[in-house]
């Protein structure tokens, strides 16, 4: 039955990132958790542990990423709906079994709190992984990638992420950072929330050979052109993302503004803050909240009519890339980026606009 | 009037699909041995099995019931999220040497000390069969394998693991046997052997793994005769056959 409703809390409640994730998970129909401890991730399978078994659902404490992510898939291709969460060096081991998932196509969510890079890095909030989110594993495939910038959509995003997929068969990445995992704000529960493919039939998974011949998850294609037919249906597939699936956030976005600002997650919530106080300027800002698929087209429209578009991220340029091939006059685009933990200010912001616009905010 | 009586036939566990393994191959003989005791048993349509990467990764093309791909390793572990999902269904992981006691080695421990309910059905070849012979961590000493062409030596590559002995003093393990397939008593003893690993998760008694000590005579460059020789002489005097536990 596609369209069910699920009932869920009514209240508002005043959260953390990393709790909302696990009620969003719970209450998206969620039934088993794998998850290997890291910070700044530690609360959603400390917070799991406890709330997945009181929904009658399957928490394992992984004895490594590895071990988390092959849960995953395993659960999903028993046709669960099944997630696991890291920060950024165990979803590197992850990589490997996104790939396996996408080429299998077996649904299942996964959750990064970014933290800083590369190796062991550090433990304060970065977006430094949005290169392996975008383009990850081994292999010709995309999964889907969403970037909450507040709580609520930490909670949404997350629900979100259970729903794409099922309906595409596809693994989807939540792409968060330490900063939002560890904030607390108030959100609302969403009650009657329609999660339309939570019944979705999975004829494909594997449940036993009931009244029929054996049925395969399996990525392995020898014969002669199997592999490229197959990848065919891939690519298909992702076409039918990208023209049904792109979100996006236009905050402040009118017809007079000289300045766009692309930024995504939480330097696109600090960007909102740059613009409360940038009286003096015309500036808007556009917030991928997909980030694949990308928003080429719209961020293509809107740089014709600014004169600059500033790029913001908290890493040195991952974003950027994709920012230079929607703009057709990359001359315009400005970057600014902090990296390893830095957390870029409003103020530090706003005075990088003004120099870059000799003051006239453009 | 002649009556005719069948005797003998393919399980219906088996697909119409010809095996490709070598002649000789270990391979062949056990997958045949689970499909006639996935129908004796009767749970066909209650059978899940995780092929691992390996020669026995086309065992999918081979079996009638569902089975799973999983990474190289990762075998057990996907074999556990199924089964946690499908409690009730018959769940198992077929595994090379290369892929349980090397790439896998953390994931079987782990699975093993759960004591996941999974049946483990483990193919000691002494080699990485399918990517053409390559020395793994259960190569016999002086075994020549296209990296170690001067056969195995325990100073640079230490000595072959058994892994049945390391697992036995987990506490979530309950049965471990190692069997060999070399003559058609021995072949009956591997079937029993796994037949018990089955039947021991379908009461619930928890991990089980057969370890079967099984031909590879491609990597071994031996006539399929003398690949089974082999293993009577110089393989299961390393890796002893038998029962090594048993916890009801
Ligand atoms: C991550 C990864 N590393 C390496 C390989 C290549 N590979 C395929 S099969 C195999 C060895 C399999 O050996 P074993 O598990 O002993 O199975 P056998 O073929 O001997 O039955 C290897 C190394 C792979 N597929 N994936
Ligand atoms: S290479 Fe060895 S294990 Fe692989 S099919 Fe041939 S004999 Fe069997
Ligand atoms: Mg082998």
């Amino acid at each position: 039955m596609l369209g069910k409703t699920i009932k869920m809390p009514q209240e508002t409640v005043f959260i953390k990132g990393n709790h909302a994730i696990v009620e969003a998970a719970i209450d998206a129909g969620c039934r088993f958790y794998a998850g290997y401890p890291i910070t700044p991730q530690n609360e959603i399978p400390e917070y799991m542990s406890k709330r997945m078994p009181e929904a009658g659902g399957t928490f394992i404490q992984a004895e490594s990423e590895l071990i988390s992510i092959n849960l995953v898939f395993g659960a999903g291709a028993a046709g669960a709906r099944a997630m696991t969460t890291s920060s950024s060096p165990g979803i590197s081991l992850m990589q490997e079994g996104i790939s396996y998932m996408a080429g299998c196509e077996v649904p299942g969510v996964i959750v990064n709190i970014q933290r800083g890079g590369p190796g062991l890095g550090n433990i304060a909030p970065s977006q430094s992984d949005y290169y392996q989110a975008v383009k990850p594993g081994h292999g010709d495939f995309h999964s889907i990638v969403l970037a909450p910038h507040n709580i609520q959509e930490m909670y949404d995003y997350t629900v979100k992420a259970f729903d794409l997929a099922d309906k595409y068969r596809i693994p989807v990445i939540v792409l968060s950072d330490g900063l939002l995992g560890q904030l607390m704000e108030n959100i609302t529960l969403k009650k009657d929330q329609e999660t339309e493919y939570l019944d979705m039939p999975k004829d494909w998974a594997l449940t036993g050979a009931k009244g029929r011949d054996g049925q395969r998850i399996l990525s392995l294609l020898m014969r002669p052109g199997a592999l490229e037919k197959h990848n065919e249906h891939l690519r298909e597939k992702h076409r039918t993302i990208c023209d049904n699936e792109i979100q996006y956030e236009c905050f402040s976005i009118d017809d007079d503004i000289d300045c766009l600002i692309v930024a995504f997650g939480t330097v696109a919530r600090i960007s909102k803050g740059v613009i409360n106080i940038a009286k003096d300027m015309r500036i808007g800002l556009f917030r991928p909240i997909t980030l694949w698929p990308f928003p080429y087209m719209k961020i293509n429209e809107l740089s014709k009519r600014v004169k600059k578009v500033f790029v913001f991220e908290m890493n040195y340029g991952q974003m950027l890339d994709d920012v230079k091939i929607a703009v057709e006059n990359s001359d315009k685009i400005e970057f600014y980026g902090r990296t390893g933990g830095g957390i870029p200010t409003q103020e530090e912001l706003y005075q990088f606009i003004k120099a870059r616009t000799k003051g006239r905010g453009y | 009037m002649v009556i005719e009586k069948i005797i003998y036939k393919k399980p219906e566990s088996l697909t119409d699909c010809n095996f490709t393994y070598c002649s000789g191959c270990g391979h062949s003989t056990v997958h045949k041995l689970i499909a006639e005791l996935v129908d004796e048993l009767g749970i066909r349509e209650k059978t899940i099995a995780v092929a691992p990467v390996g020669c026995a990764v086309f065992a999918y093309d081979f079996w009638n019931f569902d089975v799973s791909e999983a990474p190289h390793g990762r075998t057990p572990v996907v074999a556990t999220a199924i089964k946690r999902i499908h409690p009730d269904n018959v769940v198992f992981s077929y595994q090379g040497d290369g892929d349980l006691v090397s790439i896998g080695l953390a994931e079987i421990m782990h699975t093993a000390n759960r004591g996941e309910n999974i049946s483990v059905i483990f193919i000691n070849n002494t080699n990485y069969g399918m990517t053409g012979g390559q020395m793994a961590p259960t190569t016999l000493l002086n075994q020549v394998t296209t990296t170690s062409p001067m056969g195995r030596n325990s100073k640079n590559y230490g000595y072959p693991i058994k892994m049945i002995e390391l697992l036995v003093s987990l506490q979530g393990v309950k049965y471990l046997e190692r069997v060999k397939i070399t003559s058609p008593a021995s072949i009956l003893k591997a079937k029993k052997a796994i037949k018990k690993a089955f039947l021991n998760q379908i009461n619930g008694t928890g991990f089980s793994m057969v370890e079967v000590l099984s031909a590879c005579p491609e990597s071994w460059k031996k006539t399929p005769r003398e690949a089974i020789k082999w293993i009577d002489e110089e393989v299961s005097a390393y890796y002893p056959v038998g029962k090594i536990k048993d916890i009801e």
